[in-house]
């Protein structure tokens, strides 16, 4: 080499970190127009064969903006009679839309995919300001994601014969389904695309604090001229919930939510006929190996815990890093988290919105507390915190071991959990000493241990140097307390057929 | 502007000294470097490609896209004139609006640097000359060094050399990096100043983002004040996800031996909306440090003209036209 200077000779071994300095450039407002979210009435019945309808009840819920706290409206808290009347509603539906040839049932399907299409954008902002998301994801992930499971499902409508179930399988009747906060308009394509497809009727109760865009779709289903009775929307809490599950005559009980309330609803109607598919909790590793790509790993773990502020069943919850880059890439993730914008869920430039109900927020607060009082090193980058709204700064929690609350717990929130490990064996002991099994990543370059790694996870997905990737092909669902069924793909019908 | 050479052949510390000892030793640090796992990386430029920059932050980054630009023009039919009415259009870019910034740099082949030094005379625009039988570099060492020290004795302020990519894609990394070494005491001047260095990979024909992190180390290793990807002379240039590698080596290297580098995208870029994206992934990536003209450029012609209208829409409110602005 040639020849080194004094000044060379002079240079500190030690690594000099710099501190990204901001300032110069920042972003101004770009705020997406609350306005185009549509019109949002100040109270909502249910949908209940094909009508807007009054709820039996008296008693009323509010849904509230978690950025502001402003209530945004108030809807009905379904009874057992408005159940009833949902089920029957769609049971009456049944008999014509299962006898619809497939082809009938897919120009449905793709009718109303395209009307959500066009309508994206003012589905995509009233997400954001019912859940609390930022608008870049409801506008780039969940409405776009959603619309494709329902151009994925049309497709398969008259081609059941060849989904591998034999011919001319059969739809169940009527599906329950009752779905989560989190993506709920996702969640919502997730169980009435597959059922609608295979020939069943639904009614669907989504959750308390984001009943909005599924009262909405229920307006794209009247537009789209769907048959009366074959989607019905109930909102209410958990009683509306369990009113549906356990509803005689409901065929099919689809839920996704929390493991607890999963488990209440698989022991209600055991016994019964029953089909049921349950998507729970999970406590994912995500796992990264010396070998890995770092700065698309942090990128990745970034995305598999702070994604819709960790409000995903399949969150990268668990960080486990090998022990000899153990440095490297915690510096490298605390200068990434550094650069997260945290605030208005409607500015399109921000990468974290608002926690979604003080509850959520309070149990995130506990769990993290809790953490701390174990013995774990908390961290979480400098930045302001909104006034009103429920918020929580993205965290991090070093020195944590398979004994600590934060690493066995699921927190539904920002927080991440980071632990160690040195052989590929330990690591998959850690990443399997769960009573979850929902998803799994593995951040290597070296392929063999990729293969190797998916063998040994007990993980319904393995993503292989990426993370919360989702796709209406691939079948999503758990391994052991995450639940049982699988949605989405070919596989996805199964759970729809009475096979 | 510093003409000192702030990044000497060898002088990164940080435990690197020695990596340029051998051809073995040099591949083994070149290939230890962390893979690039390519759909997350392009993943990462496409999201920090959805900000969305408006009002204030545009005209901050306008101004600023404007300052950092190297006015090119690099084809067989320049002429003294067509580098005397560039060079006056870098003096003055938006004749109806004194206050638009000048651009950073003329860059021009060798035999104009003296025509764009007179030019430019009495403004801190600088003037840069492509060199080392740029575009391909398939000349014997000697002759590249010649056009070099041509292009210096003629005044000029920054050089861009290409590296030999037949030597990097054959594996001979102790070629490259000796080359490069080569090229950085050609542009030391009399006075014992240099010539700012930048270093073209022609990534479109690198190919593989491993590649190019390992050009990048390897440049950087060797002496670069700058890092820059392409020539603008075949057919795939300057990308987000190939600048954004380039952007979080230059930080790494920072980090390791505190020795800052500079990265110029070039050829491709044509639309504010372009720059735009390439000055969100500087900021979210670099910071503020990286945020000037002195350690980051756009290689770039038309693009100017897109900013100059995009800068008038912001001032006036209506949007102007392409005869609004000045050809050259």
């Amino acid at each position: 080499m040639a020849k080194t200077n004094k000044k060379a000779e002079e240079q500190p071994v030690q690594p000099v970190q710099p501190v990204r300095k901001t300032g110069l450039f920042e972003y101004a407002p770009a705020p997406e127009s609350p306005a185009a979210a549509g019109d949002i009435a100040t109270s909502y019945g249910h949908f209940i064969g094909g009508e807007f309808v009054d709820s039996s009840g008296s008693e009323a819920l509010k849904t509230v903006n978690p950025a502001t706290e402003q209530v945004l409206a108030e809807f009905a808290q379904g009874t057992e009679q408005d159940v009833d009347r949902a089920v029957a509603a769609a049971r009456k539906a049944f008999t014509d839309w299962s006898a619809l040839p497939g082809s009938e049932r897919a120009k449905y399907l793709f009718r109303i995919a395209r009307i959500m299409q066009e309508r994206s954008r003012e589905l995509a902002v009233l997400e954001s300001i019912d859940n609390g998301k930022p608008i870049r994801e409801s506008r780039d992930f969940d409405v776009p994601t959603a619309i494709s499971y329902f151009f994925y499902y049309a497709g398969w409508a008259d081609k059941l014969d060849y989904a591998g179930y034999g011919a001319n399988p059969r739809p169940l009747g009527v599906a329950g389904q009752v779905i989560p906060w989190n993506f709920p308009l996702m969640m919502l394509a997730w169980k009435i695309a597959p059922a609608l497809a295979t020939g069943n009727t639904v009614v669907l109760k989504p959750a308390e604090t984001t009943p909005l865009t599924a009262l909405r779709f229920a307006e794209i289903c009247r537009q789209a001229g769907l048959p009366k009775g074959v989607v019905n929307i109930v909102t209410g809490d958990g009683r509306t919930g369990a009113a549906l599950t356990a509803h005689p005559d409901v065929n099919k009980v689809a839920f996704t939510g929390s493991t607890p309330v999963g488990r209440s609803i698989a022991k209600q109607i055991a016994g019964t006929r029953k089909k049921l598919s349950l998507e729970l909790g999970g406590k994912a590793a995500n796992i990264v190996f010396d070998d890995a790509p770092i700065d698309q790993a942090v990128e990745g773990i970034v995305n598999g815990i702070f994604f819709n502020q960790g409000h995903v069943c399949c969150a990268g919850s668990r960080l486990l890093v090998q022990e000899s880059i153990q440095d490297e890439l915690l510096d490298a993730l605390k200068r990434r988290m550094g650069t997260l914008r945290l605030g208005d869920p409607l500015d399109k430039n921000t990468d974290i919105g608002a926690i979604n109900s003080a509850a959520q927020l309070a149990r995130i607060t506990e769990l993290t507390a809790i953490g701390e009082a174990e013995g774990a090193e908390r961290w979480a980058p400098e930045c302001e915190l909104p006034g009103a709204g429920y918020w929580f700064r993205p965290t991090l929690f070093t020195g944590v071991s398979q004994a600590h609350r934060i690493a066995r717990d699921e927190v539904f929130g920002p927080v991440l959990s980071v632990l160690t490990f040195r052989t590929p064996t330990e690591a998959v002991e850690k990443a399997n000493n769960t009573p979850f099994g929902l998803s799994a990543g593995v951040w290597t370059e070296k392929g063999s241990r990729i293969l190797w790694m998916a063998n040994q996870l007990k993980a319904g997905v393995v993503w292989a140097n990426t993370f919360n990737k989702f796709d209406p092909t691939s079948p999503f669902g758990g391994y052991k307390e995450s639940g049982y069924g699988r949605e989405g793909g070919r596989h996805g019908l199964e759970a729809y057929l009475d096979v | 502007m510093s003409t000192v050479a702030a990044n000497a052949p060898g002088a990164a510390g940080g435990g690197l000294q020695d990596v340029a000892a051998s051809e073995a030793s040099l591949r083994r640090f070149l290939h230890g470097l962390p893979g690039v796992d390519a759909v997350g990386l392009e993943a990462r430029a496409a999201s920090l490609g959805t900000r969305s920059i408006k009002t204030t932050a545009k005209a901050y980054a306008i101004d600023l896209a404007i300052s950092m630009i190297d006015l090119t023009t690099l084809e067989g039919a320049d002429t003294v004139g067509k580098v005397r009415a560039l060079c006056t259009k870098a003096r003055n870019p938006d004749p109806s609006d004194p206050s638009a910034p000048r651009v950073a740099a003329i860059c021009v082949y060798p035999d104009m640097v003296a025509t764009a030094k007179a030019a430019l005379e009495g403004t801190a625009i600088q003037v840069a000359s492509v060199a080392t039988a740029f575009p391909a570099g398939r000349a014997a060492l000697p002759v590249k060094l010649a056009d070099v020290a041509d292009a210096v004795a003629a005044g000029a302020d920054e050089i861009d050399m290409v590296i030999d990519r037949g030597a990097f894609l054959s594996g001979r990394y102790l070629s490259v990096f000796e080359e490069i070494t080569a090229v950085k005491e050609a542009c030391r001047r009399p006075d014992g100043t240099y010539a700012h260095l930048k270093v073209i990979f022609e990534t479109g024909e690198l190919q593989t983002y491993d590649n190019v992190r390992r050009a990048s180390w390897l440049a950087m290793l060797a002496g670069a004040d700058f890092i820059k990807t392409s020539t603008g002379k075949v057919a795939v240039n300057a990308t987000p996800p190939v600048t954004l590698l380039m952007l979080e080596a230059v930080r790494d290297f920072k980090a390791q031996t505190g020795i800052q580098i500079g990265v110029k995208p070039a050829g491709g870029i044509k639309t504010t909306k372009d720059a735009m994206k390439y000055l969100v992934m500087v900021n979210e990536t670099l910071g503020d440090d990286w945020l000037s003209p002195e350690w980051f450029r756009f290689g770039a012609s038309s693009l100017l003209n897109d900013l100059l209208m995009q800068r008038q829409k912001l001032t006036t409110g209506r949007y102007s036209g392409p005869d609004y602005v000045t050809v050259d």
